[in-house]
């Protein structure tokens, strides 16, 4: 299976299965095509009107051997060893999402949690709940040495206390049972301040700051429960964030709508305004929101995408380039199979947990009682929802089979496809349309990167 | 070769005896939180 694009000026070929890149000629573009379903002769045939013979026969023969190296009409050879895989390994715990607070100082039109609360009352975790979702994290984990630990909201800075003291308690438990806590923290900034940023800087592997770019989309849907716009106040403050990490280890974190469709202005805003990694990333929202993404909006979303990686390279090549998350990609050292095709892990290595302790798949799932899954004194007691999204691969998914991306999105996420389908093997199709342009561009920058280097 | 110029990647196939350790990141709790992107991590046994 392949995927043959041109983007930015560049012919572009996916070997899918391998995950071979491929930059190539109008005509080996045209003949390697071709070669999927036919003979060199009948290769030739075809496009001898517009190309010399004898360089199509060359280009054939380059694509002979690739194929031979397994670069090329790589066939998709994993269901059965990832199959056997996951029947033979016991599920791990090894992240945690922790609802430290449900409640929030801002109310953000677009918040799945519903201004913090997640369809239910405003609540902080105590120390008690938060330690013991970490024994339960360390007792469930196998030999996972990493662990991960995203303290989360609502608004995680309502209950930073709680934060401070659980940093503290894993810290303390680490050695014992030969773990290591990575501890990331989302905020929107209003609490953020000198004490809070130096405590993160010493203890964060990643901080996560909410802004969704120009001040005018920022505050339209970022305000706070008077109506005032949040961007004045926490700019300044992401940016020393920022510069106090030596601009690793953290993203500003922003959200497009509907509302902000050219939302490349608010990505470069946000790298005009000194930020080196930028996420800003497309609202999840059912089509009866008025600002949700809707599948009209996408032509104008995929040359926003283009702009932004077009403008990427400009500004790499001019020495002020930036980090955009849903660009990267990792052709080189990227994951092995078995995590390209199981994916985020939600409702197995992942699980999300409220303030008072309830266990559920990941944050989306939070406040869905049908997706309780069982709390942190108790463990799981729903084993059935957990062998559910175990069994939830590329391959359980029917509209991933012949999807080039698949090895990139591991079959995307399985709150959306269960928001917008009902089963967590659905298909939430403007997401999926949105991830493979996004690929695209990865994909095209990486290209773009190789021919500057020749 | 002349037509084609082949980026170096690490060959998904070469994964599969030796993936699966399972010490990677879980792919939402960088940044995302509502997509699924697992291509821009990196493996952490190699």
């Amino acid at each position: 299976m392949i995927h043959r694009f041109k983007n930015n000026g560049y012919n572009i070929v996916l070997d899918v299965n391998s995950g071979s890149v491929h930059s190539v000629d109008e005509l080996a573009y045209d003949a390697i095509g071709l070669k999927e379903n036919h003979s060199t002769e009948e290769t030739v045939k075809a496009l001898s009107d517009r190309y010399d013979r004898d360089e199509i026969l060359e280009v054939c023969s380059e694509i002979d051997e690739l194929a031979e190296g397994g670069e090329l009409y790589t066939e998709d050879t994993y269901k059965v060893p990832v199959g056997a895989f996951t029947a033979s390994h016991k599920p791990v715990v090894k992240a945690l999402c922790l609802h430290i607070a449900h409640d929030c100082n801002l109310a953000c039109r677009y918040c799945f949690a519903s201004e913090g609360e997640y369809h239910g009352e405003r609540a902080l975790m105590s120390f008690e709940v938060g330690k013991a979702a970490l024994d339960y994290l360390v007792a469930n984990s196998g030999s996972r040495h990493n662990l991960e630990v995203d303290f989360f909201g609502g608004e995680p800075l309502l209950n930073f206390d709680v934060v401070k003291q659980l940093v503290e308690y894993g810290r303390s438990i680490e050695n014992e049972h030969d773990k290591r806590f990575r501890f990331t923290l989302t905020t929107n900034g209003v609490k953020l301040d000198d004490d809070i940023m130096e405590f993160a800087n010493k203890e964060m592997a990643n901080l996560v700051l909410s802004i969704d770019g120009r001040k005018e989309v920022h505050d339209h849907m970022r305000p706070f429960r008077g109506g005032q716009g949040s961007y004045d106040m926490i700019l300044p403050k992401f940016k020393k964030a920022a510069e106090s990490r030596n601009q690793t280890d953290y993203y500003v974190r922003g959200t497009y709508t509907h509302f902000n469709k050219d939302f490349s202005n608010d990505v470069l805003h946000l790298a005009d305004q000194g930020f080196e990694q930028i996420s800003v990333e497309p609202v999840v929202a059912l089509p009866t929101e008025e600002y949700a993404l809707k599948e009209e909006d996408l032509p104008q979303l995929f040359e926003e995408y283009d702009r932004l990686a077009a403008e990427m390279l400009k500004r790499n090549s001019e020495g002020r380039g930036f980090n955009f998350f849903h660009f990267m990609i990792d052709l080189e050292g990227g994951p092995c199979v078995y995590k390209r095709l199981s994916g985020c892990g939600s409702g197995t290595e992942y699980l999300a947990v409220t303030p008072w302790g309830d266990l559920y798949p990941c944050h989306q799932f939070v406040g869905n009682e049908e997706f309780l899954m069982g709390n942190v004194f108790d463990g799981i007691t729903r084993q059935d929802i957990r062998d559910e999204f175990a069994a939830c691969n590329v391959y359980s998914k029917p509209g991933c089979q012949d999807c080039f991306a698949k090895f990139y999105c591991s079959g995307g996420c399985a709150a959306n496809s269960y928001n917008f389908t009902k089963d967590v093997n659905g298909a939430y199709e403007i997401g999926c349309e949105l991830q493979k342009k996004r690929v695209e561009c990865a994909i095209m920058l990486k290209v773009a990167e190789e021919n500057i280097h020749q | 070769m002349k037509h084609i110029k082949t980026l170096k990647t690490r060959k998904l196939q070469n994964t599969v005896k030796k993936g699966g350790c399972g010490e990677c990141q879980t792919s939402c709790q960088s940044a995302c939180k509502t997509s699924c992107t697992v291509g821009n991590q990196s493996c952490e046994n190699r």
